[in-house]
């Protein structure tokens, strides 16, 4: 994977840009040393490091005003970080580059249950969102798997999404303010509490836009009452295309779980293996969760399992209680760490109509024998989400290289059936230099136009997103 | 006024215009003073391009009537989520409101609160910006995160970015049943209360509005719930026994009328053909008593849980300053071409934002054809 090679010139004057920044937070926030420094040169795909010229952990928003005001000034490129978790590289640094964590920022600044919202500096995590709030009830909606550990400064950037966003939406759709810092440390206010912009969209716009257009440092989301409950089924068929078609039968008979989770056959033996979590050894498991009170879901759950019998079930068990309920759970949640424990693993997340599912399964199948490499799927399937996850040898020399190959042809199969390369973890670097398959120069310029007003110089996040070739005019201005 | 018929067309006529164009769909929201220039219609771009039930997902172009989008649908039990208003009783229009024309202007009705606004469920978009570049963001899929968020952008923004050819939804389930709570007799205070604890309840509230002087000019409080029948049923009661301290709660459950109470709503048709300004005000739901207390108006209308505010003032008033200190924004929806001239009709927004809008406006207008003013 390409990157800009670093502006000689920054790299010079180190010293004194450690020093200004030094001006304006306390010691401990400024992290220059070559060591140290270390801790910030990559995020969560790991084979693309690079430490940066330095890393501050600003505390408040008016400390993040003044780092990127220093920043404008010299003419140095920041690169924002939530957690770190990005799967897609979007947090990478240059050596060039200030990265500026919002670690610091985690403060609940307001809880408000008669306006369904919660006010949070950006740094706080997905899950203690909710943690703060779910003693009286309530939820913060969007669950990234990562949601331990990632940040809502990053969620916003890569407007995450999560198991349960059939229901619930995404990051976007649960956000309803932010307090942003711009390039020249400018201050700016996008939303609040009430439910719609006066004007242009700017909010849908900030988010999803990979930290290229502003460091969010104060963020107001919606949070919603919990359900009474909440039980899933698990179905096992012998055939991805009746898997597939059973997950539409559902949809179109009106039900909207909230959450339908799809395995195939390498994922379940992988985290069988794993977790024991009992599941049928089939080509293709379903997990489907509803909501509600007891009555409630004993009504869909009839529903659901009717259709799914309809299609010749291999297995269909119904969690009866609590414990039977975190055990259907826990083969899927365990999944990740099952493929991890065989193998390094490269996890993809491009998007397909529904309707493509048994095309798409076939596909990948093939390319996985061409390329030599196995692949294990699991993913969201009521709303197309994939995750294919090939497996690799990061010590075996050119294994990295063939499974980004197999990656990319898997994203342009996605985009071929109507899809997109990316549902949930963003573009970053990883998927950056494939954006030509999805989107023609003029859908791109015009991307690319909108960063030009929010940061004219191109200095945040700026090898991000975009093919190198379509910035280089403005990075190197 | 031009007629293009496809995307090509649409993309022609706007490369090739030599001044300001108008754009209209169905020209059954006109908002501000009508604009100069040379009249745009995308009434011929109309057709359902795709409707896939089993992903929840319709793709149609931006001329397509509403009504057309909305049969499709129906006809696979399916609707779509955010029961966008139709502003022809309100604003005296005529004509067929276009699905494109819903996007323009974002329209969302009184479900906004549960399903969210037409921006949530807006999945793709297809649009010919000002130098007549046809441009394409999002799809068909409703997990989408590749590259900026164009589709949110161009909700909302009055064709004066580009003018839309193409729009995709996600859409949901039509529920077989519906419930109305009704409590007559409560102040707007209390009423806000009842709504919000209804909508902080476990029991998925989709509706919960507010009218100060009903049909019989006595107030109405309603929450309204939607699903299967069990579930709805089940639901009602409940609410009723949380809502027990706000008085007598009647139940209504009967399809047909529970859809005019909330089409009323919905559409605003209290200030149907009443004289005077409207004015629509956003805040955060439990600041809604206070401004309507702030404004003075001859009537009002809350949605939304009480977060939006629908409010008939007398002709040419500026009712912004009264409502400075509370947060939130007003649109004068309907005024006459003097005061349309006088106040601004959009909320002017804080100094920088003002300058990102106005740059972005430039980026994907930078003639400024697209129905110059409108917004700001």
């Amino acid at each position: 994977m390409e990157m800009p090679s670093p502006n000689p010139s920054v790299l010079a004057k180190k010293a004194r840009i450690v020093e200004r920044l030094s001006g304006v937070l306390p010691p401990d926030a400024v992290i220059h040393d070559a060591t140290e420094t270390r801790v910030y040169e990559c995020d969560a795909l790991t084979a693309y490091k690079c430490p940066p010229l330095c890393a501050v952990l600003p505390a408040s928003t008016e400390e993040v005003a003044a780092v990127l005001k220093i920043c404008h000034e010299e003419g140095v490129p920041v690169v924002p970080r939530g957690a770190g978790t990005s799967l897609a590289g979007g947090a990478l640094p240059t050596a060039d580059c200030v990265v500026v964590g919002v670690a610091r920022l985690n403060e609940v600044l307001e809880t408000d249950y008669e306006n369904r919202l919660i006010r949070v500096q950006s740094g706080r995590t997905n899950l203690s969102v909710t943690g703060a709030v779910e003693a009286d009830g309530f939820f913060y909606a969007p669950d990234p798997s990562s949601q331990l550990a990632c940040a809502i400064a990053g969620n916003i950037g890569m407007n995450s999404g999560g198991a349960h966003c059939l229901k619930y939406g995404v990051t976007t759709n649960n956000l309803l303010g932010v307090t942003m810092v711009l390039m020249d440390g400018s201050v700016v206010e996008i939303g609040g509490g009430h439910l719609d912009a006066p004007g242009l969209d700017l909010l849908g716009l900030v988010c999803g836009s990979e930290g290229q257009l502003g460091i969010v440092t104060e963020a107001t989301l919606r949070i919603l009452r919990k359900p009474e409950g909440a039980r899933p089924v698990l179905i096992g068929y012998d055939s991805n295309e009746v898997a597939g078609q059973c997950v539409s039968d559902i949809i179109k008979a009106g039900v909207l779980p909230v959450a339908i989770e799809f395995m195939d056959r390498p994922c379940i033996r992988a985290t069988e293996a794993f977790a024991h979590a009992g599941y049928p050894d089939c080509e293709a498991l379903l997990i489907v969760e509803v909501e509600g009170s007891d009555d409630e879901i004993d009504a869909q759950l009839g529903v659901i399992t009717q259709i799914a019998r309809k299609h010749d079930p291999v297995e269909l068990r119904e969690a009866q209680d609590a414990d039977q309920a975190a055990r259907i759970w826990l083969g899927r949640k365990s999944a990740f760490g099952a493929m991890g424990q065989i193998n390094d693993y490269m996890c993809l997340d491009g998007t397909i109509p529904v309707s493509s599912l048994p095309h798409v399964l076939r596909r990948i199948g093939e390319m996985s024998k061409d390329y030599g490499l196995d692949v294990g799927n699991v993913f969201h399937a009521g709303d197309g989400n994939m995750h294919p996850l090939i497996l690799f040898d990061a010590n075996k020399p050119g294994d990295l290289e063939r499974c980004e190959a197999f990656g990319a042809d898997i994203l342009k199969l996605c985009v071929e059936v109507g899809g997109c390369l990316t549902g949930e973890h963003g573009v970053g670097i990883e998927k950056r230099d494939l954006m030509g398959t999805q989107f023609d120069p003029v859908d791109l310029d015009a991307q690319i136009r909108i960063k030009d007003v929010f940061d004219p110089k191109w200095l945040l996040n700026p090898a991000k997103v975009f093919p190198l070739a379509a910035t280089e005019s403005r990075r190197a201005a | 006024m031009m007629n293009p018929t496809t995307e090509a067309e649409l993309a022609e006529a706007i490369a090739a215009a030599d001044g300001p164009l108008r754009v209209i769909g169905g020209g059954t929201r006109p908002i501000g003073y009508p604009a100069g220039g040379q009249g745009l219609s995308v009434a011929g771009l109309s057709g359902v391009e795709l409707y896939e039930p089993g992903a929840l997902t319709i793709v149609a172009k931006a001329g397509t009537p509403l009504a057309e989008v909305e049969a499709t649908l129906a006809a696979g039990g399916q609707r779509l989520p955010f029961e966008p208003m139709d502003h022809r009783a309100l604003l005296g229009t005529q004509g067929e409101p276009t699905i494109g024309g819903v996007v323009a202007a974002n329209v969302s009705g009184p479900r906004r609160i549960q399903a969210g606004a037409c921006r949530d469920s807006l999945i793709g978009v297809r649009f010919v910006d000002g130098r007549g570049n046809a441009i394409k963001s999002g799809g068909r899929v409703m997990k989408n995160v590749t590259g900026y968020d164009l589709v949110k952008f161009l909700a909302g923004s009055y064709g004066t970015l580009g003018v839309l050819s193409q729009v995709s939804f996600k859409v949901l389930p039509r529920p077989d049943a519906i419930a109305v709570l009704r409590i007559e007799g409560l102040n707007d205070v209390d009423a806000v209360r009842a709504l919000a604890m209804g909508l902080t309840s476990p029991f998925e509230v989709s509706g919960a509005a507010h009218v100060p002087a009903g049909i019989d000019g006595a107030p109405l409080t309603m929450i309204r719930i939607e699903g299967f029948e069990a579930s709805v049923s089940y639901r009602a009661d409940e609410l009723e026994k949380l809502l027990a301290e706000f008085g007598e709660i009647t139940v209504e459950l009967d399809p047909e009328r529970a859809a005019t109470d909330w089409r009323r709503v919905r559409d605003v048709e209290v200030f149907a053909g009443a004289a005077g300004d409207v004015w629509r005000i956003s805040v955060k739901p439990s600041d809604g008593p206070r401004a309507v207390a702030a404004i003075g108006a001859r009537g009002v209308l809350y949605d939304w849980g009480g977060g939006l505010i629908w409010a008939l003032v007398d002709e040419g008033r500026d009712i912004r300053p009264a409502l400075s200190g509370i947060p939130g924004h007003a649109t004068l929806v309907r005024a006459d071409e003097k005061t349309c001239a006088a106040i601004p009709v959009f909320h002017p927004e804080a100094g920088p934002l003002a300058a990102i809008s106005a740059g972005l406006r430039r980026q994907f207008d930078p003639r400024g054809i697209l129905n110059p003013g409108l917004m700001g």
